[in-house]
């Protein structure tokens, strides 16, 4: 008792929502993870006052449900007469703010920051001695260290943790359809909307984000063979005769 | 001991099966986010003209009626799934929810019409709304509506999951006017301090043809299982009797000053 025509109906707005949630989540996971590395540096960098700020923002964005500080962006800023005059002067830079995408992507931009923050900021702290001993008797400066030795470092040894943030980036963005965004879904909402057929409109949606799944961890995969290799358990050398 | 527990549970079991074929006992269900018609209240039950009418219903039939909240988007679906016996949450009587369920005579009937800041040139009109963004209650009528006759032809639809954020984004300005029941509007906005720089934009419109008269329905009824047609006549027989002896046009009066059960 499918009702195939609820998917084939909906595949134009199906495909559509595909392109969107692919956006959302590739272009929130990089900007994610252009911000946490200096984030990163500085969480780890010892206690100071700077470090003790970014733990505040980490900590208000993994202590709040995703939805909760979406709802605030998008619903929560636009309450405001300040920001509604800014609106109204058409100042470009806070029209972001007023379209559902640019809410989607502040919001889940910030929480995967604050994620990866914590990740990369965890894998610093678990540099080997010996590594940091060794840029200090070449005369490493600290920036110069920094950048040679902790990051490349850190970021490889955080790669699995990473891959985890990045799926489950995937599939929070599927709270974008909250805010009258049409991703995978909202396309599938407003398949069941029309025809009152909850199971064939979310099991299709289901399917799609589990493609995407395995499309992410397989590339996942490939990028630990390629800067992780050193820490995977080693092969037999010798073949038995 | 466990045996006779086992029977009384039985019994119990078996008692209540019975009371629910005799419909001595209703679970209504309601969104709560549709004023005046469906409200919630701050103590959480709900309240409206959708609520006063199943009660009155109720009332007449000596029956025990209980509430049930529950998502606009999933009210079909959950009827279906016998999350609750029957739906009076202003949904309106349509060829596409007849498929799937069987709705009671209307208990009213409700245009549909444009809202936007006072002074907006917008009317429910093609030519007018092209390039314009559009807020609707998603799986709504108006919903059903503008899809069919608005969002191929340019007109930006903007789906919502409840009218009141519909609401908040058209005075945020993300929207240009959203397309609702008139009722709903002028009771659950326009009245009201957060809609007084609003008002209907444009005429309201039941129907000017045959296939938009399809789409916007026959009215508002009571939605209820298609196996249940003894609850479906008992529900009508009671509304004509309230009809007839006062009781609806005390409820009616008391959330609107005009008649709106139509001809």
């Amino acid at each position: 008792m499918i009702e195939w025509a609820v998917i084939t109906d909906n595949l134009p707005e199906y495909a559509a929502g595909l392109w969107l949630t692919l956006q959302l989540t590739f272009l929130s996971l990089c900007a994610g993870l252009l911000l946490a590395i200096p984030l990163a540096v500085l969480r780890s960098s010892g206690p100071s006052a700077v470090s003790r700020m970014v733990w505040a923002y980490t900590y208000f964005f993994r202590g709040t449900p995703m939805l909760v500080q979406l709802l605030l962006i998008y619903y929560g800023l636009g309450q405001f007469e300040w920001i509604q005059a800014r609106w109204a002067e058409g100042n470009p830079l806070w029209l972001v703010l007023r379209e559902p995408y640019g809410c989607a992507l502040i919001t889940f931009t910030l929480n995967t920051c604050a994620y990866t923050t914590e990740i990369i900021a965890g894998a610093l702290r678990t540099t080997p001695h010996g590594e940091i001993e060794a840029a200090l008797a070449c005369g490493m400066s600290r920036l110069t260290m920094i950048r040679r030795i902790l990051v490349p470092g850190a970021l490889r040894r955080a790669l699995p943790a990473y891959s985890n943030e990045a799926i489950f980036m995937l599939h929070g963005t599927a709270i974008a359809s909250t805010v009258t965004l049409v991703d995978i879904t909202g396309a599938a909402r407003n398949a069941y909307s029309q025809h009152f057929a909850p199971f064939e409109a979310f099991i299709f949606a289901g399917l799609i984000y589990l493609c995407i799944t395995f499309a992410l961890v397989g590339l996942f995969r490939l990028a630990e063979r390629r800067w992780l290799s050193h820490l995977q358990p080693r092969k037999a050398t010798a073949t038995r005769q | 001991m466990i045996r006779k527990i086992l029977l009384l549970a039985g019994l119990v079991l078996a008692g209540q099966g019975a009371l629910a074929k005799d419909w001595d006992q209703i679970r209504f269900a309601t969104e709560g986010a549709y004023p005046p018609f469906n409200v919630t209240a701050p103590d959480g039950s709900v309240q409206g003209f959708d609520v006063d009418i199943a009660n009155a219903l109720c009332a007449e039939m000596k029956a025990k009626c209980s509430w049930v909240k529950q998502e606009w988007d999933g009210m079909i679906p959950a009827l279906m799934s016998r999350k609750f016996d029957a739906i009076a949450a202003s949904m309106s009587i349509t060829a596409e929810r007849r498929k799937k369920v069987d709705f009671t005579d209307k208990y009213y009937a409700t245009p549909l019409a444009l809202v936007a800041r006072k002074g907006s040139p917008l009317k429910p009109d093609l030519t007018a709304l092209k390039g314009k963004r559009i807020g609707v209650q998603r799986g709504t009528v108006a919903d059903n509506f503008a899809g069919r006759f608005w969002a191929d032809h340019g007109v930006e639809l903007v789906r919502y999951a409840k009218q009141e954020e519909a609401y908040l984004d058209l005075a945020t300005g993300r929207i240009d006017a959203t397309w609702v029941d008139a009722l709903e509007a002028d009771a659950g906005f326009l009245t009201k301090p957060a809609g007084q720089d609003y008002d209907f934009s444009g005429s309201k419109i039941y129907g000017r043809n045959a296939d938009e008269k399809a789409v916007i329905g026959e009215g508002v009824g009571i939605a209820v299982r298609k196996r249940d047609t003894e609850l479906r006549d008992k529900l009508n027989k009671a509304l004509a009797a309230i009809r007839a002896n006062g009781t609806y046009e005390q409820i009616r009066k008391k959330y609107f000053p005009h008649d709106i059960y139509g001809e």
